[in-house]
């Protein structure tokens, strides 16, 4: 898998984890709104960045969440576990 | 319903090919205080929590248990993927071979099976919730005691990712019991209706 790939694949994660972890605290705190409006905001960042990767590797989510490209991209490798991220440094 | 993203939530660097570190590791995958018992107790005591910022934190936090679930499976696949015969004799997963070859299955450290028996659901919130923080509690130590036997650089990295969210579940645990008692010592003592 290609160095820009895995970078892009890095930074959604990173976008992401930002997500879950503004979600889990306005679970518990859901009048916060500074938490919230960064919430919302990563959303968008991350949206972005996702139809961003898709265009070019084809779908991240399936069940209607994504389009796909001729043929059905979905089946593609490499899957999740198949991916090492040893040679990247700085994660 | 959920969705699954064909990514893992953390970059998993796997810098050696190590069926020793396999089979300790796969005891988070299967093990009493893994990711598996971790996910699934929450995902199913949440249809008895009474508001819906409990309900949401089961739901939430059993969800991305699932996710670590996929992370641990990923190290512990592309740590014995590459083994030689001699190298899965040497450490010991003969045994597990002998039953799985190389695939994943849901045992502890020493081929010991999942059981159900490892959670509990009660259906008493402040039960299950003490139960939750107990378990984050050891899943901690575990991935402490998991940093002690690695010598992978970049296990040791997404070892102490998961330790770390083991910390903000018990955090937000913690927060979801002190609204519970909230809930019941407010009017709502008798009642479980649809609150937030
Ligand atoms: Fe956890």
């Amino acid at each position: 898998m290609s160095t820009v790939r895995m970078q892009m694949l890095i930074d959604i994660m990173a976008l992401e984890f930002t997500a879950v972890e503004l979600n889990l605290f306005l679970d518990t705190h859901p009048g916060e709104r500074r938490a919230l409006d960064a919430y919302n905001a990563t959303v968008v960042q991350l949206d972005e960045l996702k139809r961003e990767y898709e265009a070019r590797f084809g779908p991240l989510t399936n069940f209607g969440y994504s389009d796909s490209d001729y043929p059905w991209r979905w089946v593609e490798e490499p899957w999740p576990w198949q991916i090492n991220f040893a040679h990247m440094k700085g994660v | 319903m959920w969705i699954y993203e064909k990514k893992l939530e953390f970059p998993s660097r796997i810098c050696s090919t190590n069926p020793k570190l396999a089979k300790v590791i796969i005891t988070q995958y299967g093990g009493p205080d893994g990711e598996l018992a971790a996910s699934l107790r929450y995902l199913t005591q949440r249809y008895t929590m009474p508001t819906g910022r409990s309900k949401a934190v089961l739901n939430d936090i059993g969800t991305e248990e699932l996710a670590h679930m996929e992370i641990v499976a990923t190290m512990v696949y592309n740590l014995i993927k590459d083994a030689s015969l001699e190298e899965i004799k040497a450490a010991g997963l003969d045994g597990y071979y002998a039953d799985h070859d190389k695939a994943l299955y849901f045992v502890n450290g020493d081929g010991v099976p999942w059981v159900a028996q490892y959670i509990q659901s009660k259906g008493d919130p402040v039960a299950d919730l003490h139960e939750n923080l107990a378990a984050e509690q050891k899943a901690r130590a575990t991935y402490e005691y998991l940093l002690q036997l690695s010598d992978d650089p970049g296990i040791s990295e997404t070892l102490a990712f998961l330790r770390q969210r083991e910390v903000i579940h018990f955090q937000r645990f913690g927060e979801t019991l002190e609204h519970i008692y909230e809930f019941y010592n407010h009017q709502h003592r008798f009642f479980m209706g649809d609150h937030s």
